[in-house]
């Protein structure tokens, strides 16, 4: 179980209401994940999409629990090829905990098939977003790099 | 960021880092069996690098499971590494890695 799933762990100086609003707004994502936009209504059992500038969908999902500031999960199935698209939809989870004057951001992702290619493209992906995210919280810029994967330049690898 | 750069410092612990690169989610038991340490010097490494952030760990029944948690580092890598010209960075290192693999061809030449 261990090996197929990933957890990433940020601190970033802010309060749950606004990380949770920088997680589901697409207005906010759109600064610090490439120009994508996430899109939901947050309900449970509703679809959540990633769609990017041109239209197109990079992944898109199902809500699975929705604890507005606290935890917010989803199905996630990747749309950038064929081969993401063939492999069934993975989880991502994501728990926000004050401590102190910061929030502690906790991501997992978990649920993938053994070798996925979904895997490799996020592994790599998420500790550039969150980096990019923590830095627009704080700071008011996101981070300006470009070509890592699945990350904030919204380039795929 | 001064706990990563010191939780950095110490080989055994980047090696501890390297292999829940290629292998995530492992017990301590796990990380023991392939380590040139004593447990207990696996455990207090481990501590250290979850104090800094590099390590999170997460309870899987009654397994404690250690994942590696690259943000610090991808912190790191924005703020002094992207910030010097990385290409630059870039192109050193490739030449540092061809001169020491020509270094090593005439090694092997010589006692070869």
């Amino acid at each position: 179980m261990g090996e197929s799933e990933f957890v990433y762990v940020a601190y970033i100086a802010t309060t749950p209401e606004k990380l949770w609003e920088a997680l589901t707004d697409g207005d906010f994502t759109q600064r610090y994940w490439g120009g994508r936009r996430i899109q939901s209504d947050w309900n449970v059992g509703s679809p959540v999409r990633h769609v990017r500038s041109d239209g197109g969908i990079d992944w898109q999902g199902e809500v699975l629990q929705s604890q507005r500031p606290h935890l917010l999960s989803y199905t996630f199935h990747m749309q950038i090829s064929d081969e993401h698209r063939d492999e069934r939809p993975s989880r991502v989870t994501f728990e926000l905990q004050s401590v102190g004057s910061v929030v502690k951001l906790t991501l997992t992702h978990n649920g993938f098939e053994a070798g996925s290619t979904t895997f490799e493209t996020t592994f790599h992906g998420w500790p550039a977003i969150m980096s990019s995210l923590k830095s627009l919280l704080e700071t008011g810029s996101p981070l300006p790099f470009k070509g890592l994967g699945f990350g904030p330049s919204g380039k795929q690898a | 960021m001064d706990d990563v750069f010191r939780a950095l410092a110490s080989p055994s612990r980047r090696r501890l880092l390297d292999r829940l690169h290629s292998k995530n989610g492992q017990t301590l038991n796990e990380l023991c069996k392939g380590a040139r340490m004593t447990r207990q010097a696996v455990t207090k490494h481990l501590a250290l690098l979850e104090a800094a952030n590099l390590v999170v760990t997460t309870w899987q029944g009654r397994e404690k499971l250690h994942y590696l948690n690259s943000v610090p580092i991808h912190e790191i890598y924005e703020r002094w590494i992207g910030k010097y010209e990385r290409h630059r960075l870039q192109a050193l290192s490739e030449l540092k890695k061809g001169l020491e693999s020509k270094q090593v061809n005439i090694t092997e030449k010589r006692y070869g």
